[in-house]
């Protein structure tokens, strides 16, 4: 008991620090663009940033708690963000308030993307390991071809969708386009802020975070730990799992109608299986299963290349090395003994030293 | 209609090519090297330096990107994947990541990400027949694939080389125990991949010729598509599916739309693997409890 009651006062340290990290962040960036220390391309970064940590904590949601490898999490993210500028479009004159419009936006964004998990997940999670991998890398390259064609318009009798092109939407006058197929959507009202971003980052942390600890969320990580075992326990594996999948779905709709409405435009393209890859990256760098190293690496990453501007042409393939060099450290246990050891050392030291 | 056929096997002919050097791979290293389509970009760049730059003849220049490739194969798997045999496959597949990463902009710094016109490596006459022409590029592709084909199942059922693979990709334990030389077996496995992946990059900058450091991400993830489609860890899957993922693309390009054919092959590999999840000719395994 007394041992139990320990271990949960740790988890809830953890997770006021992750709150905590979050704040520190708002804050010091409010301050460093309030007195104008803020170089206009790290300005331009601070809601792609929030809308990635999004990303690589509800992907951490699929791979770290629920053990499924997805490929395709940028296909969500893309369904949010066209989602969210149609929705932000045609309510334009219904919500004249911007605010509320974006939340409405980020709202519709998480409720579209999160049937398409269902519509994916309900498939895809009867396959394992990299069946599912290869599976969900198929949905994110389907999900990107058909936005490829999508064209969306609006008049005033309502929204008119197309697969084709621009003149069969058969808008009538005073109409207007809002997605144009591989253009994507032009023309789009920044209506993202800094301080929502936040806001949405916290929500999704404060969701993870005691959805972990719930009974389903328990229940997901024994599926993880074993799933035979837990079958045997009368776990209702495929509920679980799409659970775990659609929630997380959700949290990358929003994430992408935050990040499109940052953007005047925003093209498909952009959502493509390097984007997925990239999330994956941050999960995997942060830490499977480890909500804030996810939200550092998140943070760092995207920062990262604009870091090795100064590399200019090389910063690519320096990226490309941190990577692997990253990769086989950690995996090495010899490295990793020796910055252990060395790390442990240092702080001995320091400690004796009383400083 | 046949014409169709016939571009759609040759296509497929590529994609098998390629999904031969995945399944292997993953056969015996239980690994998605995702660098696999970049290897396949190096090839078309090897091939195409020797040839236009300088001025080497079609075979010679074949061969030279053949050589390359397969050295690329082996040292990356030294550098970047054999210390990480015992990681999680998470790792692995981040690490393959970094690499596919590495090739590409390593391609977009000494090439430029100019499109190049790769020269015409086949200066054959098509065949007329009737009103169908096909192209020789067509017909040298097939007879490649085919020959590749054959030359590979005799190797993996004759050879002792082959028959190690086999024994590592069942049982590495069991494999070293017979005294197997298993990390050789795994270069060896990797160097006949990346091989594969240069007489593939010819073939495909042969049929689609311009070349961008970007040129091998795509057929890559569909010739893997391809392999998972055919059973992943199977040769004669990863021929058949590579086939018939091509026969779908062309088919779906001429009868259905261009911009979704991608959209549609996907589609066609989802439904495959949701009646038959182990593809059409992968083995089911049992699960120990």
């Amino acid at each position: 008991m007394e041992n139990q009651k320990k271990k949960v006062s740790k988890q809830t340290r953890a997770s006021f620090i992750n709150y905590g990290i979050v704040i520190a962040f708002f804050i010091i960036f409010q301050i460093l663009s309030a007195t104008g220390n803020l170089g206009s391309s790290l300005k331009g970064q601070l809601i792609p940033i929030c809308s990635y940590v999004i990303m690589a904590l509800s992907l951490n949601l699929v791979v770290g708690i629920s053990g499924e490898l997805s490929l395709g999490h940028a296909g969500f993210m893309s369904v949010g963000a066209f989602t969210g500028v149609v929705a932000a479009n045609s309510l334009s004159s219904a919500v004249p308030n911007g605010l509320i419009r974006l939340i409405l936006a980020l709202i519709i964004g998480a409720f579209v993307a999160a049937l398409a998990g269902i519509v994916i997940g309900i498939p895809v999670l009867r396959l394992r390991g990299d069946y599912l991998a290869i599976v969900t890398l198929a949905f994110g390259e389907i999900i990107k071809n058909v936005l490829n064609c999508l064209y969306v318009g609006i008049d005033k009798n309502g929204l008119h969708f197309s697969l084709k092109d621009e003149a069969s939407l058969h808008l009538e006058a005073g109409g207007r386009t809002i997605l144009s197929g591989p253009m994507g959507a032009l023309g789009i009202t920044k209506l993202s802020t800094f301080f929502i971003g936040i806001i949405l980052i916290l929500l999704v942390l404060f969701y993870i975070q005691n959805f972990v600890n719930s009974r389903p969320g328990r229940a997901i990580a024994a599926i993880r730990d074993n799933r035979i075992a837990a079958e045997a326990c009368g776990i209702p594996v495929t509920k679980y799992k799409l659970m775990a999948f659609v929630t997380s779905a959700a949290m990358a709709g929003s994430a992408g109608a935050l990040y499109a409405l940052n953007f005047s435009t925003v093209v498909p393209k952009k959502f493509d299986f390097n984007t997925s890859i990239l999330v994956l990256v941050f999960v995997v760098l942060g830490g499977i299963g480890n909500l804030r190293g996810s939200i550092i690496a998140a943070a760092l990453l995207t920062v990262l290349p604009e870091l090795l501007r100064q590399f200019r042409d090389y910063r690519m393939l320096v990226y490309a090395i941190v990577l692997i060099l990253v990769m086989l450290i950690t995996n090495n246990e010899k490295a990793m003994f020796f910055i252990n050891s060395h790390v442990k050392s240092i702080a001995r030291k320091l400690r004796k030293e009383g400083v | 209609m046949l014409s169709y056929f016939i571009n759609g096997i040759s296509l497929g002919s590529v994609y098998a090519i390629i999904a031969l050097g995945y399944t292997m791979v993953y056969g015996i290293a239980k690994m998605l090297n995702f660098a696999h389509g970049d290897v396949i970009m190096i090839g078309g760049y090897m091939a195409f330096c020797s040839s236009a730059y300088l001025g080497w003849p079609v075979i010679p220049s074949v061969l030279f990107a053949i050589v390359v490739c397969t050295m690329l194969g082996i040292v990356i798997e030294r550098l970047a994947y054999k210390p990480l045999r015992d990681a999680s496959s998470l790792a692995v597949l981040i690490t393959a990541i970094g690499v596919s990463y590495f090739l590409q902009n390593a391609a977009l710094l000494i090439w430029s990400s100019n499109p190049k016109a790769f020269p015409n490596m086949v200066n054959l006459p098509g065949i007329v027949i009737g009103d169908i022409q096909i192209s020789s590029v067509a017909i040298v592709t097939i007879i490649a694939c085919i020959v590749i084909m054959i030359a590979l199942t005799a190797f993996t059922t004759r050879t002792k080389l082959g028959k190690a693979m086999r024994a590592v990709s069942e049982d590495k334990g069991a494999a070293q125990l017979m005294g197997i030389n298993v990390n050789a077996t795994i270069s060896m496995t990797f160097a006949i991949g990346s091989g594969l992946a240069a007489i593939a990059g010819v073939l495909l900058c042969s049929a689609y010729p311009t070349l961008m450091p970007t040129t091998g991400a795509m057929p890559g993830i569909k010739a893997f598509t391809a392999a998972v489609f055919g059973g992943i860890g199977s040769i004669p899957g990863a021929m058949l599916g590579g086939i018939l993922l091509g026969i779908i693309e062309i088919f779906a390009k001429a009868y259905i739309s261009t911009q979704l054919s991608d959209a549609i092959v996907f589609a066609v590999l989802i439904i495959v693997l949701i009646v038959k999840p182990t593809g059409l000719l992968g083995k089911k395994q049992a699960e120990k409890v």
